[in-house]
């Protein structure tokens, strides 16, 4: 271990290892080859050497296994990764910007009082660490310089590609004493939640609606377009927040993973939460006023104009 | 008992805006408060007015006095009083820090001993989506962050709070007090703020307050990140734009749709 490695903590949920375990490593090897140094990847709790044996990729040095508890608890999580950087004493600390990174990446890097830069789309190392961030949604790019030899980076899902392959890493158990650590917030269980009437995950076509829609009493006219096409309808984020739509029509990070021959995107900005949600579907199409909007970004077809011109004119083609 | 619910005022942009150096030119922004923070606000409210005992809603800001219109919303909408922390130190900085914010928070909750501590999960403007967190680290309150539905009443020592994972998954957790939890959108339905309300906030208290009297000083807030360029993605997009008016790109959309065999004749 030197002064120049690369600590990146993996993250798996009820059994698995999420993807964004492997795109840390791509991203933690880039950074560790800029630096001149050595990849760590650590995972912490469930069954951690079978884990050890996925994460063991070739980009990967050495894999630390911190055997402690099943699930993700965010004091285990902060306490071992704390423990483990006071032992190896990386330069930097690579995290996921997951909705687990958001519950204990915080508190980490104020625990080890360093400078701490989120949601990293990209990361340069040039005698100092530069970060590319986005700001306003996805509007602007911004380019951040982070003072210091030592620094905590938590990292975009879906922006490096997934290491693969079979490595030759060093597995290395991590002695972690969980005898002090905190037990004032108790994971009590997971729901999986969205189910019902549709399973948007199966439809061929869907049509899905955004914030451009405006009013919920004008969700009748996308109904009607699906009426017309035998579309099965969904949505964005917002719309299932305004309880316009039930929480089975979502489509996003935290909705559904959609991939359709078409997806028609209507008044959908093309969030990058949503794009999560649906950048596999076969054809996209997109209607939008914004010609800026990141949805045509993905688009396969785009239309620049007003929804309340161009579906009643799309509607009157199927009729 | 009493509720900080953390508040920021946020910049919307304009669908075509102009970069001025290092933010966007002002002509294209428009302000308002920060969508996450209006569904804390909203938390924080729906917890006072289902209490028996008294529950005094406090919201805190670093802004600017513009800011002061934003934040008398939150207090429209019944949050109690509010602190605001400004200072030229802050104003000169190209961004602010985690660390920075974290500090400031730090000495607010020292002075106001909250027993809940409510933010949004993220800013809409800079996104570091951190500060609650790390403010329950720095000030020792348990936390939750992404929390999307709170089954909590004022005085329990417990909340029982949802996390919004990915892919549809919620995980359930129990969270002793003190705490600091993050608000995502869609926990509540945000009120609208009465004429009434609106009315009341004229009378409710702001108070300023600087660096100094935080007993902090200008390095406090001087962080280790920097803002060195900001600029417009480069479009990635290589669709096949259509254009003319409704009729004419409907056509074309309408034949894209039945090449692809989704639609019938």
């Amino acid at each position: 271990m030197s002064e120049n490695d690369v600590l990146f903590v993996a993250e798996h949920r009820r059994g698995g290892l999420r993807d964004v375990s492997y795109e840390g490593i791509s991203a933690g090897r880039e950074l560790a080859d800029a630096l001149g140094g050595e990849l760590h990847v650590a995972v912490i709790s469930g069954p951690v050497e079978e884990f050890a044996a996925s994460l063991d990729t070739p980009p990967v040095d050495v894999v630390h296994t911190v055997d402690a508890g099943e699930e993700f608890d965010h004091d285990t999580y902060a306490a071992a990764t704390e423990a483990l950087h006071a032992e190896l004493e990386p330069a930097a600390l690579l995290l996921p910007n997951s909705v687990n990174g958001l519950d204990y990446a915080p508190a980490v890097a104020d625990s080890l009082g360093l400078p701490y830069a989120t949601d990293a789309v990209d990361i340069a190392y040039d005698d100092g660490l530069v970060v590319t961030r986005e700001m306003y949604g996805s509007k602007v790019e911004t380019t951040v310089e982070v003072a210091g030899d030592q620094f905590v980076v938590s990292i975009r899902s879906g922006e490096w590609p997934a290491a693969d392959g079979a490595g030759d890493a060093q597995i290395t158990p991590f002695e972690f004493d969980e005898s002090g650590v905190d037990d004032g917030a108790r994971v009590q269980g997971f729901e999986e939640v969205g189910g019902g009437d549709v399973d948007i995950g199966e439809a061929e076509f869907l049509v899905s609606i955004g914030r451009g829609i405006e009013e919920e009493e004008n969700l009748d006219l996308i109904r009607d377009l699906c009426d017309a096409t035998g579309a099965t309808l969904s949505a964005s984020r917002p719309i299932v927040d305004n309880d316009w739509l039930p929480k089975n029509r979502q489509v996003g990070q935290s909705g559904k993973q959609v991939t359709p021959k078409v997806y028609l995107a209507i008044g959908i900005s093309g969030a990058v939460q949503h794009v999560a949600g649906m950048k596999g579907s076969e054809t996209i199409i997109a209607v939008n006023t914004d010609p800026n909007a990141p949805i045509f970004d993905i688009a396969d077809y785009g239309i620049v104009g007003d929804l309340f011109d161009v579906v009643p004119a799309l509607i009157e083609e199927f009729n | 008992m009493k509720i900080l619910v953390t508040v920021k005022e946020v910049a919307a942009v304009e669908d075509e805006f102009e970069i001025d150096g290092l933010s966007i030119d002002e002509r294209y922004l428009e302000y308002d408060l920060n969508e996450w923070d209006d569904y804390a606000v909203e938390a924080a409210v729906q917890i006072a007015e289902a209490a028996d005992e008294d529950v005094e809603v406090v919201a805190a800001t670093i802004g600017p006095e513009r800011s002061e219109e934003t934040i008398r919303m939150a207090l429209a909408k019944g949050a109690d009083r509010a602190v605001r922390v400004w200072d030229d130190a802050i104003a000169e900085q190209t961004l602010l820090d985690v660390d920075a914010k974290v500090s400031v928070f730090e000495q607010v909750v020292a002075e106001e001993e909250p027993d809940l501590v409510l933010t949004g999960v993220q800013a809409a403007d800079d996104a570091f989506g951190a500060t609650g967190v790390a403010l329950a680290n720095r000030v020792g309150y348990q936390w939750a962050a992404v929390v999307n539905d709170l089954d909590y009443a004022a005085g329990d020592d417990v909340a029982t709070v949802r996390r919004e994972l990915e892919g549809g998954i919620e995980e359930i957790t129990e969270v002793d007090l003190p705490a600091v939890l993050s608000i995502q959108t869609g926990i509540n339905e945000p009120r609208y703020a009465s004429l009434r309300g609106i009315r009341q906030a004229q009378q409710k208290e702001i108070a300023p307050h600087d660096l100094s009297d935080l007993g902090l000083d200008a390095e406090t807030v001087d962080g280790a990140l920097e803002l060195v360029d900001m600029y417009e993605p480069e479009s990635e997009s290589d669709a096949t734009i259509f254009e003319g008016g409704a009729e004419e790109t409907a056509a074309e959309l309408a034949t894209v749709l039945r090449e692809k065999g989704v639609v019938g004749e």
